[in-house]
């Protein structure tokens, strides 16, 4: 069984719901990101969403656009976040990470190269946000060949057609993009979400994360009724970016308890 | 014949185009492939666009037989596809046109779109004002800056200027902030792009909308000296004006097709915006895939020209496409080489070019000196330069 898998069929048997927080690698600077995805797992983390910095990211808002920016500032690429999830792998072999980024970073090194090296840093799953899957067959199918799942997004502009498509091609779980907007622009509305995610579950039988747009421990609450997982990027990004070097773990850690204790309740 | 039969239904140019979005735009483009498909060839909507481009952009554009800088220049006769003479100063009108008569047809009130010197934000604006749409117009807070007359014209004609400060402040940063919009706006929302860029239909929509330019230059070619020329030269940043010339040329055999990239400060600095030229990686960005400036993690590199529509790091997919099968050759001009073109023209014929369109000059000259005075070659002056005077006043250390 995948990582990803064993924490999904233990939150399940516990009845509990999958917390994952995003964080971009490299933010706010590249010697804090292996000791914050520890903190991350020690304050309730269940997986970690790891952005690749891009220097275009289109579907990300401002606040996890200026995340990339201050990673950029040191150079962070593909090569350098792989390392971080290697350097993490050697104290926790448990916590499934999951890559989150765009497509030119892994065409840059090569799709072969991207894969055989992810694995062997130790990651679990992949979120290429413009690789719609028709675009990326072989993609797919070389993380296939190497035990990685394949992420994909569902959006509400999605129709179920292409639900079909994509829960065809997707493994791990599905992430359904809870707003029509970029990363932590508007306030989702529960019931929509709700109603959608009951829709994709007559589909498929993988878990389905909701994320884009949990802003606060309320909408995270609201959003575990019913989602197998709830993903806090923008807010988490937020917090590390109001943050120094001296109180950086402590209020990432105060955020992280929140949300787990409404998640949990 | 047309034999050339390009883009496949998901706007592959062999491995260039395709649609490389996030999930929450692929209903939206979708929507707009299946409507594009519907109108492209509806007589009534090329009715209306046909009207349009006559009486309010004033088509055709003459092509114009600029003797005496030809023979300034010594060898080849150079002709020129006058776009500088549309209504708002350049070609970028007669896309923005058709897009909008689409945005109107799909009952969508706002329009928004990306402008880099600020062309293709005023044809957006100008069209917009006329059919009553809300206009949004993104443009890098460094354009801003740089091409000041244009964004008081967009507010004169009623749009909203967005500065946008993210990333290098240029073209492509408008882009990705137009593209949010359109996520967040979609249901009232069309996208006008104003390259042959971007995910498909975009690439194919604007050069059909654009490639009225080769088609009168055909036949106004035809009328003035009885053939084709022997070279069409254009320049090319995301390359709709090249598309637009080039597309009905592509099965017209002994008609050379030349792009002009701009080569900035040169190509050996790297300081440049010529990623075909400079052989680039391949990648992807913008929704498409072709030839980008990148480093070697796949981040996009800033670029550098003097003229703010080239200064774009990667190029429509058809371009990339029609360099790999060689049926046009692309080459790139530095800033100094445009700007004595620029003067050239001005001073011999009277017309003051944009800085892009230089850059297509500048190439020609080069050329027409190893050609024989019997050789033609069409030039697409792509526009005017009087959004420019401030640029080249500075250069010239001039304070106006």
């Amino acid at each position: 069984m995948s990582r990803i898998q064993t924490v999904f069929t233990a939150l399940k048997a516990s009845n509990k719901k999958a917390l994952i927080p995003y964080i971009t690698a490299g933010d706010p600077h590249p010697n804090h990101t292996v000791n914050l995805m520890h903190t991350l797992v020690k304050t309730g983390a269940d997986m970690i969403e790891l952005g690749v910095p891009f220097s275009d990211p289109m579907a990300d808002g401002p606040v996890i656009q200026r995340a990339s920016e201050r990673a950029l500032v040191h150079k962070v690429g593909l090569t350098t976040v792989l390392q971080m999830v290697t350097e993490f792998r050697q104290t926790d072999d448990k916590t499934p990470v999951i890559l989150m980024g765009y497509a030119n970073p892994i065409e840059a090194m090569g799709i072969e190269k991207f894969t055989r090296f992810s694995k062997m840093a130790g990651i679990d799953g992949v979120i290429t946000v413009d690789y719609p899957p028709e675009e990326c067959k072989e993609f797919i199918s070389q993380l296939q060949a190497n035990c990685m799942d394949s992420i994909f997004l569902l959006s509400p502009t999605t129709d179920s057609a292409r639900v079909d498509l994509i829960v065809n091609q997707a493994s791990g779980f599905l992430y359904y993009v809870s707003l029509k907007g970029v990363t932590g622009s508007a306030n989702l509305d529960i019931e929509e979400v709700k109603s959608r995610v009951a829709d994709i579950r007559h589909k498929t039988k993988l878990p389905i994360g909701v994320g884009f747009g949990v802003k606060d421990s309320i909408t995270a609450k609201n959003v575990a009724a019913f989602a197998d997982a709830v993903v806090v990027g923008s807010r988490m990004v937020q917090a590390i970016e109001n943050s120094n070097d001296d109180n950086l773990v402590e209020n990432v850690s105060q955020l992280m308890m929140e949300l787990r204790h409404a998640i949990d309740a | 014949m047309q034999v050339y039969d390009m883009p496949d239904q998901r706007g592959h140019f062999g491995q260039f185009g395709g649609i490389f979005v996030a999930e929450t735009l692929v209903e939206a483009l979708e929507e707009l492939r299946v409507m594009y498909e519907k109108y492209r060839y509806d007589e009534a909507f090329l009715a209306e666009f046909a009207y349009d481009l006559k009486h309010f952009v004033g088509r055709p554009s003459p092509v114009y037989h600029a003797k005496r800088w030809s023979d300034n220049v010594g060898g080849a006769q150079i002709y020129l596809k006058r776009e500088d003479l549309n209504h708002t100063g350049a070609h970028k009108v007669n896309n923005t046109i058709g897009q909008a008569l689409l945005a109107k047809r799909m009952g969508k009130p706002r329009v928004i779109a990306e402008t880099g010197a600020g062309q293709h934000g005023v044809a957006t604006a100008t069209i917009a004002a006329r059919l009553g749409l809300e206009c949004v117009v993104y443009m890098g807070s460094e354009d801003v800056k740089r091409q000041a007359p244009n964004v008081f014209r967009m507010k004169l004609l009623g749009a909203t200027v967005v500065p946008v400060e993210s990333g290098s402040r240029t073209l492509k940063d408008a882009l990705n902030e137009a593209m949010r919009d359109w996520v967040t706006n979609i249901e009232n929302t069309f996208y006008i792009i104003g390259t042959v860029a971007g995910p498909h239909p975009y690439p194919m929509m604007v050069r059909d909308f654009q490639s009225v330019v080769g088609v009168e230059s055909k036949i106004q070619m035809q009328e003035m000296i009885g053939r084709q020329p022997d070279v069409v030269v254009a320049c090319v940043g995301g390359g709709s004006n090249a598309m637009g010339i080039f597309y009905p040329y592509i099965d017209v055999p002994n008609v050379r097709l030349i792009g002009v990239e701009a080569a900035g400060h040169g190509m050996e600095t790297g300081m440049h915006a010529a990623p075909l030229t400079a052989n680039s990686p391949i990648g992807v960005l913008h929704g498409n895939r072709t030839y980008l400036m990148q480093d070697t993690d796949g981040n996009i590199i800033e670029t550098h020209s003097v003229s703010a529509g080239l200064d774009y790091p990667g190029v429509g997919p058809e371009h990339a496409w029609l360099k790999d099968i060689k049926r046009a050759e692309y080459v790139a001009i530095t800033d100094d080489e445009a700007m004595a073109a620029f003067h050239g023209l001005c001073r011999t014929e009277g017309i003051i070019p944009a800085l892009e369109s230089s850059h297509a000059l500048a190439h020609a000259e080069k050329m027409a000196k190893t050609m024989g005075k019997d050789e033609i070659i069409l030039v697409n002056l792509s526009g005017r330069g009087d959004k420019d005077i401030n640029t080249v006043a500075k250069l010239a250390n001039i304070t106006l």
